[in-house]
């Protein structure tokens, strides 16, 4: 359909249902059509690749895998057959599950101890201090390091006779098994996520620090504000909205690790997280629709504490004069 | 009065003619103890592999974790790890995803938000939410699905799999995007348009060229998670010749399972690229990483 046909129509046919794509674009933006020569099919040639590749690769894997659960595919044979609940039974009454609920506690922890420091450091950064780059890239790096490499400089770090022993064999601290003991492992995986996601918290809670107007500083030091006083009532306001983005990044990435612990210890010893289950489920057993039921549940889990977090927090802007 | 500095962005001279209490000066000795503690933190664990990585496998017997090399040019476990490990066919397979899904990405993104801020079309606001709801469903989860359709579509273990999964979930450029075309003004796609210009000459000519500064973020952003993500190459390129930098240094842990000096070079040899780029760009990744990661 050519829009020409349309293009002379005029609004009163509002409370009609619209035919069809074209008559309600031109209705709306005349002027669109006539000036720019664009269709009504314009935008979609645009948008045609990249919704193709969203159905794809987001929208289609969260259909097929909700009907996956509820059959017992294997993820190999033509046939499937639908068993219902039984999956999401099944998954709810594993001792295991709890088990890794229980290990995202221990990132959960470490998440809110990444973003104590990386609030402490970039408040301390933000103002005047000595080789405040050095210490900013420093800190940043971490991030950029690629998470194997990741994994094998703290598998090294952490060995027995390791680099950690060494340097605490100075101040006489005995050994640990910091990997092999069941007690100790999940703790020392949580320290390599610390370690190598602060600097990215830090880096953003300095940028929105920055982009405090320095008044509001002057002010606050002109009323005799302490550094306490100033980050309480002058800083933390200002970037709450990041404060607040970042935790609930952090509470969907504690639920979803896995690139660290499946590096350095294949799930072993009390550390396999929700997601090295899932994967495990799903390609070393082939029990697709069970680790389908898995994935949907956590997908769950991820959209529910977002909204809750949305409902807690409705976008709140801190308005700067 | 305690004295206050004001923050760096506007340094006010230090009104230090006073001596500072000591309460102060102790303030400011723990601060900088931190600084340098946590510093120490970071550097300690990347210093030892790379002690390690020069060391031989004799010193390797004797010495501890941060005992210094005999010789500080031993490159010889470089050289093994670089050839062993096949380090350039991996670099070459990484540079290849890198490209493409890269340069998909820019498109992908700055068409679709050319598409959703420049034109009013129907269901405008579908495709909206269809994007905003996306960016909520962590990729990690979907992927026993995933798996399933990158299957179907008979690119399994090829190096497009990826390229693909890179360029079609990858809604924050689109954002990033979205964010810094509303900052182009609408006028100039007008007057292009009076002087004769179709909506893709004003995407190519007008919209992309000025988009540069998102562009930069987004190549940015975009390509360290590339050049680091493992977790995709290694479910959908399991065959040896495919290894990225990421697997094929995972692969180095069973042959070498107890040379710790030649997996010490291999990580060194995939992180010494990072330190490069971070040193060579350092203004452009912070400021892409802070716009990548508010909206």
């Amino acid at each position: 359909m050519s829009a020409p046909r349309t293009a002379g129509r005029t609004p009163p046919a509002r409370t009609l249902p619209p035919p069809d794509a074209a008559r309600s674009t031109t209705r709306r933006r005349p002027r669109l059509r006539r000036r720019g020569g664009a269709w009504w099919f314009t935008p979609w040639l645009y948008l045609l690749a990249p919704l193709v590749l969203l159905v794809a690769f987001t929208w289609l894997p969260v259909v097929d895998m909700f009907s996956y659960s509820f059959t017992d595919w294997d993820g190999i044979s033509p046939t499937r057959n639908w068993v219902g609940l039984d999956n999401y039974t099944d998954l709810f009454t594993r001792p295991q599950l709890f088990q890794v609920f229980w290990v995202s506690l221990f990132y959960l922890g470490a998440s809110a101890v990444q973003i104590c420091a990386a609030l402490y450091f970039a408040t301390v950064l933000s103002f005047d201090t000595r080789l405040r780059n050095l210490f900013k890239g420093i800190l940043f790096f971490p991030y950029l390091i690629n998470g194997v490499a990741v994994g094998f400089v703290f598998l090294y770090f952490f060995q027995p006779g390791g680099t950690l022993d060494t340097v605490l064999h100075w101040f006489g601290v005995g050994p640990h098994l910091w990997l092999g003991d069941p007690h100790l492992v999940n703790t020392s995986l949580a320290g390599v996520s610390v370690w190598r996601f602060m600097g990215l918290n830090m880096v953003l809670f300095l940028g929105a620090i920055q982009s405090i107007p320095p008044q509001l500083y002057e002010a606050a030091a002109l009323d005799g504000a302490s550094r306490w006083q100033q980050f309480r009532y002058v800083i933390a306001p200002s970037i709450r909205p990041i404060i607040s983005l970042s935790v609930i990044l952090a509470v969907s990435g504690s639920l979803s690790v896995f690139e660290i612990p499946f590096i350095m210890t294949g799930g072993s010893n009390n550390s396999e997280t929700f997601v090295i289950q899932t994967i495990k489920l799903a390609f070393n057993f082939n029990k697709t629709g069970l680790a389908s039921a898995a994935a949907v549940v956590l997908l769950a889990i991820v959209l529910l504490v977002t909204w809750v977090q949305r409902l807690l927090f409705p976008d709140e802007r801190v308005e700067q004069s | 009065m305690t004295v206050l500095s004001s923050p760096a962005v506007a340094r006010a001279p230090r009104s230090a003619v006073r001596p500072a209490p000591l309460r102060n000066r102790v303030a400011v000795f723990l601060k900088y103890l931190s600084l340098v503690l946590s510093c120490a933190v970071v550097v300690v664990p990347l210093a030892a592999v790379l002690l390690t990585s020069l060391r031989t496998s004799k010193e390797m017997a004797t010495g501890g974790a941060l005992a210094a090399p005999h010789d500080w040019f031993n490159l010889h476990n470089y050289a093994v790890a670089f050839t062993d490990g096949n380090m350039l066919r991996a670099l070459g397979n990484t540079t290849f995803i890198l490209v493409f899904s890269v340069t998909g990405t820019v498109l992908i993104g700055s068409m679709t938000a050319y598409a959703i801020d420049r034109f009013t079309f129907r269901f405008r606001r579908l495709v909206m939410a269809l994007f905003l709801i996306a960016s909520l469903v962590p990729s990690v989860t979907t992927q026993v699905a995933t798996y399933q359709i990158v299957n179907r579509l008979g690119v399994m273990d090829t190096r497009w799999a990826p390229v693909l999964l890179y360029m079609g979930t990858d809604i924050v450029s689109i954002y990033i995007f979205l964010q810094f075309i509303r900052s182009i003004p609408i006028s100039l796609d007008e007057a292009a348009r009076l002087d004769g210009a179709n909506s893709f000459t004003i995407y190519w000519r007008i919209i992309v060229p000025l988009l540069k500064p998102a562009i930069a973020t987004v190549v940015i952003v975009k390509g360290v998670a590339i050049y680091n993500d493992f977790y995709i190459p290694f479910l959908y390129m399991p065959d040896d010749s495919l290894g990225t930098i990421s697997t094929s240094l995972f692969r180095f842990k069973g042959p070498y399972g107890a040379h710790w000096e030649v997996i010490s070079a291999g990580a060194a040899l995939v992180i010494i690229p990072s330190l490069v780029v971070f040193l060579a760009l350092q203004r452009f990744i912070y400021n892409g990483f802070a716009s990548g990661a508010t909206k």
